[in-house]
Parts: C-alpha cells; structure tokens; sequence
C-alpha cells in the first residue's frame, strides 16, 4: 500500500483514497469525437512517470493529480484540483 | 514439567520448549510422512524453515494445520499430531507410493493430464487421497483476530546481534523504533552461539531500547514488505491451538516506517546425498541450537558434514554435552579443521546415509575419492548459509552475488531499507557439487523433489527456474524453498553450464511464513465483512415483518405479506392496490443532490443529456445521464425547487458512482462554475404514493390541492416540512414527498393512516417492478445496462440538441447509427409466460437476437408481457419470436410490440 501527501491533510495510506484516471484520459467536455475516444480508449501507459487523479474519498474527499513512477511508484509531485486551486 | 500430547499419547515437556525440542527430548525422531512418497521423516531444523516436521495443532475450530515443530512453543495440554499417514505413523500404507517413486517424478500431474481423460480420473482419486498435508479445519475459529497501524522512524526486523546493536543506536538517538522478533525471545544466533555477547548483554540491551521508548514485539514476523515502506506484522499472542488469555490469539501490524533495518540473519543450507531426508539428518546450527538452548542432545554418535568453519562450533557443542563425534566429514582440502582435536576427514563429502526402525544407522562418504563409512545415529549437516533477502526482495530490490559465500547478498533498493548483519555478510564456505546417487538426493524435502527431478525438468526443455519450479513444484507450500532454491539453482546452473547467478532466481512473495486466513480478515469476517446501509424507516418496515430485499448494501422490502401470502401474491395484491386504489412505499434510497447557486443550470446542463435551463420554478422532467463513450449511465428526475436551486434525483443502485461522477465534473472538469453539488441522498426520506386515490390523500395529508404531474410544491404535513414532487414511476398519479430523514417517522405515519383509510396498501420493490414494466418505464441496471445509447432505449428525441453535456462526443461515433443494434421493445406471451433473462431466438438452433431483461404479467388483465433488446428492435413490431430460457427449461412464444403495455396515452397520471 503505498503513501500519499494530500495537500489538504497531509500524508495518509493509499486505502483512502480513490483511483480516478490519468491525467490524459481526460475527456474534455468541447473534445472533438475523435480527441475524446483517443483519450478514452488510446491511452499512453507509459513506463515512468504518469500523472493520475486520485480523489481522498476516505478523508477530505477532495481530487489531487499525483505524479507517480509507474515502475518504482516513487511519488514526484501532488497539486490540488477544484475551484480552491484556480488561480 | 508441561503435559503435552502427540498422536495421542502423552509426553512431559520443559519449560521454553519448541514442540520440536519437546518431541527430541522425548526420543522421538519420527514426526511425519512426506508430501508425496510418504517417507518418513524427523526434525531438520531449529525454525520456520523446517521442511519436514509439519504438524496439525490443536483441536476444534482452534485446528492448526502444517504447523513447523520448530515454530511452536509448548503450553499445558497442546494436543499435536502428525500428518498424511494411515493407520499411523510408524506403519503407513501410503509408503508404498515410494516404491512407485519413478512414476511419480517432476511433471506427473502435467504428463497424466495429456494422457486420456479416463486414465487420470483414476488416478485422481488415489492421488487426491494420498498426496497433500494436513486438513483444513471445519469449524469456525472461535478466536479474535485484531489490527492495528503504527509508524516509526526505524523498524527493525530480527533481534540478533546486529539488530540489537541497530535498534539500540536509533532509540539511544532519539528516533521512534520499532524491533521485531519472530522467536518468544531476544538474542538469535546468541541464543545457540553467547560467548562474546551473552544473555546479560541481550537483556541489558534490551532494557536499554525500553528505557528509550522503543518497542519491542516478540514472537512477531515481518511477513510483507509493502509499497512506501509499508511492512505487515504478524504477532502470535496465543500459540497455535492455544485458548488466547484475552480472546485475541494474533495481532496484524501495518507499520509505516521511515526507514527499515533489516537484520534477518541467514538460513543453513542442507547438503544432498542419498537419503538425506531420514530422521537423524539435521543441519548443524540446528543440532547446537537444541544442545545449547534446549539441553537437548539429538544424538550419541554423530557426524557432521560440513564445507565450512562454524559446523565446527556444533561438534564442540555436541562433545561438551557428551556426545561422541565419530567423524568431521570437511568437504575442503587439508588442512581445514586440522588443529580442531576432532576426527576430520577432509575432501570428504558424504554419499549416503541407511536407517533402521525410521533411526539414522550408518553414513557413508567418500573420502579422497575412497568410500568409507560410520556407524551414527546423528548427522548433522552444514552445506553454507543462505541470507533471508526475502523482505528486501518483496522491497523491489537487487541482489548481488557473493562467490566466497555461494550466496546472494541485498544490493539496491529503491525503498528506504538496508540490510546489516549475517544476511549482508554470509561465511565463506567451500563450494560442493553432489557426486551421490541424484533419485535419492532430496533438495525440496517438502515437496519431494530430488536432484533427479532437476535434471528430468531440464532433459524434457524447462530452461527458466520458474518453469522449472512449476513443473517440479520446487519452493512451494511452507517453507517456500527456504532450503531448496539454492541447491535447485546449483543444479540448474550446473546443467546449464553457467555460473549460478546467471540462472536466476524465483520472485520473492509475501507472506515470509504462512499467515492465518483469519488474521488478514481481522474484524471484517461474517456479517462485519460488509457493511448495512439502514433506511430511515427500517423500523418501521421491520415491525411490519416484510420480506427484504438486498440492493447494494441497503435492505428494501420487497413485499409486505399478509396471512399466509406468498411473496408473488403478495406483491399483486399490492400492486391492484397502486392500480385500482391508492399505495405508498418508501423511496428513500434514491440518490440525490442538491445543486445551487447560479451556474446551477449550467452545471446539470453538463451532467444530464437533457435540457434543464428551460425548467419553470417549481417544475420537474425525466432526465438521463451519459458516460463519456455516449452510453446511458443512469436516470431520474430534475427539479427547480427556485431560482438557483435543483434536486437531482438518480438511480438507487447507481448512487454512489453518481456522486462520485458529479464531484469528478465539479471539482476536476467545471471548478470555474460558481455552483455547490451536494449529495443529500441520506438527508431525506422517500415515500411514493400512488394510484387513482393519490391525489385526494395528498390533498388531505397537506390541506391544499396537489401539485399538478411534473409539478413540485412545498409543504406541511404532521407538522413536519416536506417537498412534494408530481412524479409517477408506477403509471398512475402519484407523488414522491420527501423529508427530513430524522422526522421521516412522522411523516410516514400520517400517510399511511391516510392511505388505509383510503382502502389503500403498502407496496414494496416487487410490486414496483411489475407495475413500471407494464407501464414501460425502465430500470438502471435493467434495461439501461451499460451498452444500450439514448437511440437503442428512444430517448433520442429528449437529448439536449446544444450539446456540451457530458457523453455528447462519444454519442456522434458513426457505429451508434449503424444498423445492427440492440434496442428497446416490448414482448406480449402469445403461449406460455416469459421467462427473465431468456434469449430472443427466430427458431430452433438460431443464434440469439436479444434477450429478455425483464418480465412480468399484466396487473388487472393477466398475461405476461416483457421488456428487452432485439437487433434492430424498433422496426420489428409484430414479429413473432420464442424467449428460450435453456438453463431455466423454459420457453415462450412472443410477439414483438412497442415497451408500453399500459395507459400507452398517458392520461392516468394527469388529472
């Protein structure tokens, strides 16, 4: 089980979380059809770093993008999602 | 003394005794049958790598199967026996399976299982009854098993030398530890080996990690190494087979730690010769082990067979104890061991041992190419020590291979771990190639492999050590090749004729040991295992003695019997009731949010494939709600409740990914909307009511005139304040009120004494099935099953014809509006009744062109009718099909009509 740092409350185990997609399966809502199947159905999976939405379901329940090590599950970054988070 | 038994009879043990010590002190060097040949075997070692003496402990629902002698410490009244013999240890039929040894080499099973299919259900049977350990218990552990969670900065497995020493230097600095032991006391190799640090070092230190807040867990195994250092304990507070003093017999420890200290030391590796596997052959440290810690001498004449310096240890163990040590068999060159004052023979390796009444009687070794031989009745064997790598292993990390040691040694890790002590730094040792007889040299005593079966596996292709441990069944069941992988590997490289590292190793696995089914479960075991969502009127319900329902983790009631109803008659008497009068139920398990502010409108516009904006204050419609790829998600109702305020109402079942959805579009797609989302599924209670007399109950329940159909009002009733929705699900008119759940009660209570003084009925889930298939109307999960468009369901025609919503993109693939799909009809029986689920067939051996997801019979008229999914449905009206139901034996004859069987015009539900 690995360890996540939620920006709002801090490092807490994977269980409380909730797995949501990677960043580039995203389907934007003015995709194009063949942008959106491409992300629904043609995804990168690479071997290293991926960005994923996880959500802190079990906990704030807020959404977080974590940049993970798909290999080494190292963790290099984590921001915050949601009308907090803009600009 | 300690009374304790096996097979039976009872024995006296001291104090601190393994059951292994126990049964040597007690002379009895018979403990088992082996896996497949069933050979006799002894006690091999002196901990949880023992192969050969497994034991079912305890009794009841208290039974421990394939419990290690050497893993166990004896308690008053521990009841022990062996296993996979008949009619008893000493004289076991099943020991004719050895002389059938060559039949039953590496790949039987595979090889038997290309053979005809009659050959092996004969084989099967005595196979399945010979082969095998002890029998899993059948009755319920009556035990506790607890979890718990704690962090630390250094975690330290193994409480020898080298781990008292760490754990001792990061509390003395300060940091928070944590030090684990799997024996019931501290020290590991000092316990057989105290001379330069003895017990008063290992208890001052011990005292010392104490005074400095660190924690000490013994009789713990750190069984799995985890993700972001996360490493499971497994403690034993209860022995196995033991009544726990406080109900909990192990604990499960999910620890976090900043960094891990592993100083798991390393495991001696047997050596093979021809019946290496008899009782009376046991790896030297073993032997000290029982000498030193247990006062048990094993033997009176021994030898010992060794490749390196610290069998010699045993010897002077073994003669200070008063054993006669008759020969040190040094498989190195003069002049190792010459000044030991010992009988040492060097370039000696021994060859064979022969036995009498399951004894060791003689062992035979060459000697300078010479075979000679000595009457024993103890070998003990030393052939190099192997590193317990497992955990740094399960860590993700690399091994490097230690020539002088023949041994794998941790390198790299991307976790934060090291690896310090014996495990790091193995002893040298003399590298033996076994010259004896290979179908008699054990390597898996366990799983009965000899070096035969390597070289059979090799001869038959399997080149990769994982194939070969598949096919041989090398390194499986308890021990998991803790002494057989080195040797299997040797042999491999060997026919390879490459060095061993180059052969590669097997994949390390939690758990290090076995771990109790029960203990992973913890308290999530029975009814714990999920959890029950309770309606706010479950009393209610309850009181009524309904018959339930299970949907998801809520409980519904599915029909409320009267007298001696059957639920099908039941649920018809209650559904006439909605149809002809007037029924309440309850509803409470729809979801539902609440969306407000002033993006609110455009925000469902996002969710639901409808339009929302156009809605007049207190107005509702029928929504649906798309995935990404254009398929239908869920459904339900959207209400204006005011200007910036909405209730979505969606599928019970699909609840909880709804809200998940809606939190998903809010919070990562749309955070620029000025609008809150939030879930109030639990904040109100549902009730429905129902039928021709809804609306004059409605309208004495809440002293005004009724909202009109898809009309929302607020309102007053037993004093409690209440949201009156128009809305029919059933065909008639009807009105969903929804309340706070706390006073749900109430509110409940005076509907229902309106409803009967109406004539009325309750009604439950069964009866609203029927009623919302005749009338049509379809189901989340049902007909809405995950491939089905708004075209294939005609919904089509309701879709936002702006788009933006989600789904919209994936609705414009070219295959949704190619011919060929499933869609929504209706099915009339014209002979027999439809049966749910059966396949829409044109004939007799014809591939299926549909199925049939729901089906019921008409309430007031009878006959059975149907919803489901033909090919090209829609434009098929009038054909004639059959429903077959082959795995029910049921079939019907239908004809195909439009999914409406009931009020087609829709005038019931307007007034």
């Amino acid at each position: 089980m690995m360890q996540f740092t939620c920006p709002h409350c801090g490092p807490r185990d994977q269980a409380e979380f909730i797995y949501e997609r990677t960043v580039d399966a995203v389907v934007s809502l003015d995709a194009a059809p063949e942008e959106a199947m491409k992300s629904l159905f043609t995804r990168n999976n690479p071997r290293g770093v991926d960005e994923e939405i996880w959500r802190h379901t079990y906990g704030c329940r807020a959404w977080m993008v974590i940049a993970r090590n798909r290999v080494t599950n190292e963790i290099s970054a984590t921001r915050a999602v949601g009308p907090e988070a803009l600009p | 003394m300690i009374n304790f038994s096996f097979d039976g009879k009872t024995y006296q043990a001291e104090k601190g005794d393994t059951l292994a010590a126990a049964l040597l002190r007690n002379g009895i060097g018979l403990v088992g049958r082996s896996f497949k040949y069933h050979r006799p075997r002894g006690i091999m070692t002196a901990g949880v790598e023992e192969p050969n003496a497994l034991v079912t402990i305890g009794d009841g629902g208290r039974t421990e199967p394939n419990t290690r002698a050497t893993d166990v410490f004896v308690y008053e009244g521990l009841v022990a026996k062996s296993q996979n013999r008949w009619p008893n240890l000493s004289f076991d039929i099943g020991a004719v399976f050895g002389l059938a040894a060559p039949a039953l080499s590496a790949g039987f099973y595979y090889k038997t299982f290309f053979g005809s299919a009659k050959r092996w259900m004969f084989y099967e049977y005595f196979i399945r009854k010979a082969a095998g350990l002890g029998n899993a218990p059948t009755k319920t552990d009556p035990d506790h098993f607890s979890q718990r969670a704690a962090f630390c900065d250094v975690l330290v497995v193994g409480a020898g030398p080298a781990g008292l020493s760490a754990a001792l230097e990061a509390a003395e600095a300060g940091k928070r530890v944590i030090l684990v032991e799997q024996d019931n006391i501290l020290g590991a190799s000092l316990i057989r080996d105290g001379q330069d640090l003895d017990g008063a070092w290992v208890d001052a230190t011990q005292a010392r990690i104490r005074a400095a807040g660190g924690r000490i867990l013994t009789r713990t195994t750190a069984s799995g190494y985890w993700e972001h250092d996360l490493v499971t304990l497994t403690q034993r507070i209860a022995e196995p087979g033991q009544t726990p003093p406080h109900g909990v017999a192990q604990r499960l420890w999910h620890v976090r730690a900043g960094q891990v200290i592993l100083a798991t030391g390393s495991i001696e590796r047997p050596m093979a010769f021809a019946h290496n596997d008899r009782p009376g052959v046991m790896l030297s440290q073993a032997v000290r082990t029982y000498v030193r810690r247990f006062g048990v001498v094993p033997g009176k004449r021994v030898v010992i067979a060794t490749n390196n310096d610290d069998a010699y240890k045993t010897a002077y163990a073994l003669k200070a104890a008063g054993a006669e040590i008759v020969a040190v068999l040094d498989a190195r060159p003069a002049p190792a061991g010459a000044d030991s004052g010992l009988p040492v023979y060097n370039n000696a390796v021994p060859l064979s041992t022969k036995g009498a009444r399951h004894c060791l009687k003689s062992v035979t070794a060459r000697v300078y190419g010479l075979t000679q031989s000595w009457d024993a009745d103890l070998i003990a064997v030393s052939g190099g020590f192997t590193p317990v790598v497992h955990l740094h292993m399960q860590a993700g990390g690399t091994l490097d291979w230690n020539d002088a040691a023949q041994a794998f040694v941790p390198a790299s890790s991307r976790q934060n771990v090291t690896t310090i002590g014996g495990a790091a730094n193995p002893e040298p040792v003399f590298n033996v190639v076994p010259v004896s007889k290979p179908k008699k040299s054990f390597i898996d005593f366990q799983n009965d492999v000899t070096l035969s079966d390597v070289d059979l596996a090799w001869a038959e292709g399997y080149r990769s050590v994982e194939h070969l441990k598949r096919y041989t069944t090398l390194g499986m069941a308890t021990d998991q090749g803790k002494l057989s992988n080195m040797a299997a590997l040797g042999r491999l490289a060997e026919k390879q004729g490459v060095a061993i590292p180059e052969a590669g190793l097997t994949t390390f696995r939690p758990p290090y040991t076995p771990v109790t089914m029960g203990l992973l479960a913890g308290a999530g075991a029975k009814d714990a295992g999920a959890h029950v969502r309770r309606l706010a009127l479950y009393d209610v319900h309850a009181a009524k003695n309904p018959i339930w329902q299970p949907l998801g983790y809520w409980f519904r009631p599915r029909a409320y019997p009267v007298g001696s109803e059957t639920l099908a008659q039941a649920a018809m008497r209650e559904a006439k009731a909605v149809r002809s009068n007037v029924g309440m139920t309850d509803v409470s398990t729809l979801a539902k949010f609440e969306v407000t502010g002033p993006d609110a409108a455009a925000f469902l516009e996002i969710i639901c494939a409808t339009t929302v904006g156009k809605l007049a204050v207190g107005r509702g419609r029928y929504t649906f709600m798309l995935r990404e790829d254009g398929f239908v998600f869920d459904d339900g109702t959207v209400w204006r409740l005011d200007e910036n305020r909405y209730l979505l109402t969606s599928s019970t079942g699909g609840a909880d990914r709804m809200a998940t959805h809606i939190s998903y579009v809010r919070q990562y797609l749309c955070p620029h909307l000025r609008v809150s989302a939030v879930n109030v599924q639990e904040h109100y209670a549902g009730i429905a009511v129902a039928g021709p007399q809804a609306k004059a109950a409605l309208a004495a329940l809440i002293g005004e005139e009724p909202p009109r159909h898809m009309s929302t009002v607020p309102a007053m009733i037993a004093g409690v304040p209440v949201i009156v929705l128009a809305a029919s699900y059933s065909g008639e008119r009807a009105f969903e009120i929804y309340v706070e759940a706390s006073h749900a009660g109430l509110v409940w209570a005076a509907c229902e004494a309106e409803v009967s003084a109406q004539g009325g009925a309750l009604y439950g889930l069964e009866a609203m099935e029927f009623l919302r298939i005749e009338k049509g109307h379809l189901v989340v999960g049902g007909e809405v099953d995950g491939r089905m468009t708004p075209h294939d369901l005609a919904l089509d025609k309701m879709l936002n014809k702006a788009g933006g919503y989600v789904g919209a993109s994936g609705l414009s693939r070219p295959a949704f509006s190619e011919a060929g799909r499933l869609q929504l009809v209706g099915l009339e029986a014209i002979e027999g009744n439809i049966p749910e689920g059966a396949m829409l067939v044109t004939g007799e051996g014809a591939s299926p062109q549909g199925h049939v997801s729901a089906a019921a019979f008409r309430i007031m008229d009878g006959g059975s009718v149907a919803l489901g999914q033909l090919t090209d449905g829609f434009a098929r009206h009038g054909e004639e099909l059959i429903a077959s139901s082959p795995t029910r034996g049921q079939m019907a004859r239908v004809r195909v009509v439009a999914p409406h069987f009931y009020d087609t015009a829709g005038e019931r539900y307007r007034d």
